[in-house]
């Protein structure tokens, strides 16, 4: 009498998988079959029409869509890349700092704190053009007579968004990189500066590869949780004005729970599902390839 | 001498505009949080006066009073989300824990086929966006009777923590000598004796650390359980946030006060476990 044994790993692993599976895949399978019918909130029965692809080819010739699109990638790159940058900066900063280094890197984690909605919240009153920190800053100090209408302007409410995205994410960069600038060995520069190299020489070609690695952790942690950026714009515009800082995430929504057309929110929704994936399939790629480069460098 | 000179001066300016640098970098990390916790203890008048008062002529807590007061005067039911919020929260969290140390032992431990496909794979689940998710997960809530139930935001937020904490707890385990165990397995324990009294506690700071991770997530979501929650018996601190909003106003004085009620045990469990929580995310990411 033989009984089947799963091996351990597997047993172990079950319990991950069957919550992902119940929470995560079977909603994405319905969703995904509900895209292909014009399934509204208010109508049960319409999801057992099947529509084809017409959902999706709605979504691609609509010109709304593609400009939530286009902002939605457009806003992450210009994040992503700003906040890298700007946590690069402020870790090499703060690396250089000898004393109270310990009280910096926790005043470094206070945005981490904050919930994206909160964020939201605040920055929404910081921009207020009315009564809010920025506007009435600029007037103290005279810079401006009248009120900048922050959130009202579509390009300006694109800047308060990003600032706000930045403030609240900037940080992880940061300290995930300084824990890389921890890890980077001091024989190499010292021998480095002995050699002659410039300061600039010695960052570009030691200091930068060994933290090229704890760059892709802080991309990939972050790419896995960019679409928290849509409790901070729901909150601040809300797509509006006028739908000119609209996203792809608050059209779904907009589309999904206001307008209750659920099987075309659906079919948006897998685009920005693909988008995501794609965005974090790169990151844990370049993760891993610069993770053996270190591998064969120490 | 004059070279020597202009070399020092020039070692005093860089760090004289290092420190002034830093200085603003600081400042602008602290100034919108601190802005926040000031004006929750300012009278609404003083927070919306043209032109601005910067410097606040009277502190009290009316906001807080009136914010736990009866409904008419502006009160919410802070107590019943603070409830939902810590409920919710802490359940998911020892679930995602117990499920992500299973996970992040198999990946520690064991090699088998397709792991780093089945890894990359509940990594993706967690870069579903959340309004993408909640669109089918209404539907499916909807119809099994979960929606707007402490059970159907539980089992939710134990899916979003599960693949990081399966991240982190990973990471620390392999931190773990496997000699360790070997050792305590000769001498006679079983696998799991020697999980539970030799390896777990070598570990064990890192396992705080993730729940404590996952206790934020939770403690902090919004997208999912804005559309999750409907009454106030489920709704939770972030959504709650939305009760000081009417269509055209927002009352800042009373949200600013339960912005602050939310910060305080965020702040708390962060300070607890930095040092972990930075240790956690890069020897995971790197060491894989």
């Amino acid at each position: 009498m033989s009984r089947f044994r799963p091996p351990a790993w597997f047993v172990l692993l079950l319990p991950a998988i069957i919550i992902l599976a119940a929470v995560v895949l079977v909603p994405l399978i319905l969703s995904f079959y509900s895209s292909f019918t014009p399934y509204k909130l208010t109508r049960p029965e319409t999801l057992y029409k099947w529509i084809g692809t017409f959902n999706y080819e709605k979504a691609m010739k609509s010109a709304r869509f593609w400009a939530a699109f286009g902002r939605t990638v457009l806003l992450l790159t210009i994040a992503l890349n700003l906040e890298m940058l700007m946590g690069l900066g402020l870790a090499l900063l703060v690396n250089k700092v000898t004393y109270g280094q310990r009280a910096l890197r926790t005043i470094m984690m206070f945005p981490m704190m904050f919930s994206p909605v909160l964020v939201g919240f605040q920055f929404k009153f910081i921009f207020n053009d009315n009564v809010g920190l920025v506007n009435n800053a600029l007037q103290s100090l005279g810079l401006t007579d009248r009120a900048i209408p922050w959130l009202v302007d579509g390009q300006l409410a694109f800047i308060a968004i990003l600032t706000a995205e930045m403030w609240s994410a900037t940080s992880v960069f940061a300290i995930l990189i300084l824990a890389g600038l921890f890890a980077v060995p001091r024989d190499p520069i010292e021998a480095a500066k002995v050699d002659g190299c410039t300061p600039w020489q010695s960052f570009r070609h030691i200091t930068l590869p060994y933290v090229m690695p704890f760059i892709y952790i802080a991309l990939a942690i972050r790419s896995l949780d960019v679409a928290r950026a849509y409790d901070i714009v729901q909150i601040m515009t809300n797509g509006g004005p006028a739908r000119r800082t609209e996203l792809l995430w608050t059209l779904i929504g907009r589309t999904g729970y206001v307008d209750a057309k659920m099987g075309y929110a659906n079919a948006m929704g897998y685009i920005s599902i693909f988008l995501a994936i794609i965005f974090t399939v790169y990151f844990f790629r370049k993760l891993n390839a610069a993770r053996s480069e270190l591998g064969m460098a120490g | 001498m004059n070279e020597n000179l202009q070399h020092r001066i020039r070692a005093r300016l860089l760090k004289v505009l290092h420190f002034v640098t830093l200085f603003i970098a600081m400042a602008i990390i602290c100034v919108p949080g601190l802005w926040v916790v000031l004006n929750s203890f300012r009278p609404t008048v003083e927070i919306m006066a043209k032109p601005p008062v910067w410097i606040p002529n009277e502190l009290n807590l009316d906001n807080y009073r009136a914010m736990f007061g009866a409904a008419g005067e502006g009160g919410v039911p802070v107590l019943q989300y603070f409830t939902n919020s810590l409920i919710i929260s802490v359940t998911s969290t020892a679930i995602a824990i117990l499920i992500g140390m299973a996970g992040g032992y198999a990946f520690a431990r064991y090699r088998f086929k397709g792991k780093s496909g089945i890894f990359i794979g509940l990594m993706l689940t967690r870069a579903v966006p959340g309004v993408s998710l909640s669109l089918p997960l209404f539907i499916v809530m909807a119809k099994t009777g979960l929606i707007d139930t402490h059970l159907g935001l539980i089992l939710v937020y134990v899916a979003l923590n599960v693949p990081f904490t399966i991240w982190l707890i990973d990471g620390f385990f392999r931190q773990v000598p496997i000699d360790l165990a070997e050792a305590a397995e000769i001498d006679g324990c079983t696998r799991w004796q020697a999980f539970w009294r030799v390896e777990f506690p070598v570990a064990r700071a890192g396992v705080a650390s993730a729940g404590i991770f996952a206790f934020l997530t939770s403690w902090n979501e919004y997208a999912l359980a804005s559309q999750l929650t409907r009454s106030t018996f489920s709704k939770t601190m972030p959504v709650g946030l939305r009760d000081f909003t009417s269509e055209f106003t927002i009352n800042w004085g009373g949200m600013t006060a339960l912005a602050v009620l939310m910060i305080i045990p965020a702040l708390i469990l962060t300070f607890l476990v930095q040092k972990h929580l930075i240790a956690g995310l890069t020897f995971g990411g790197v060491k894989g």
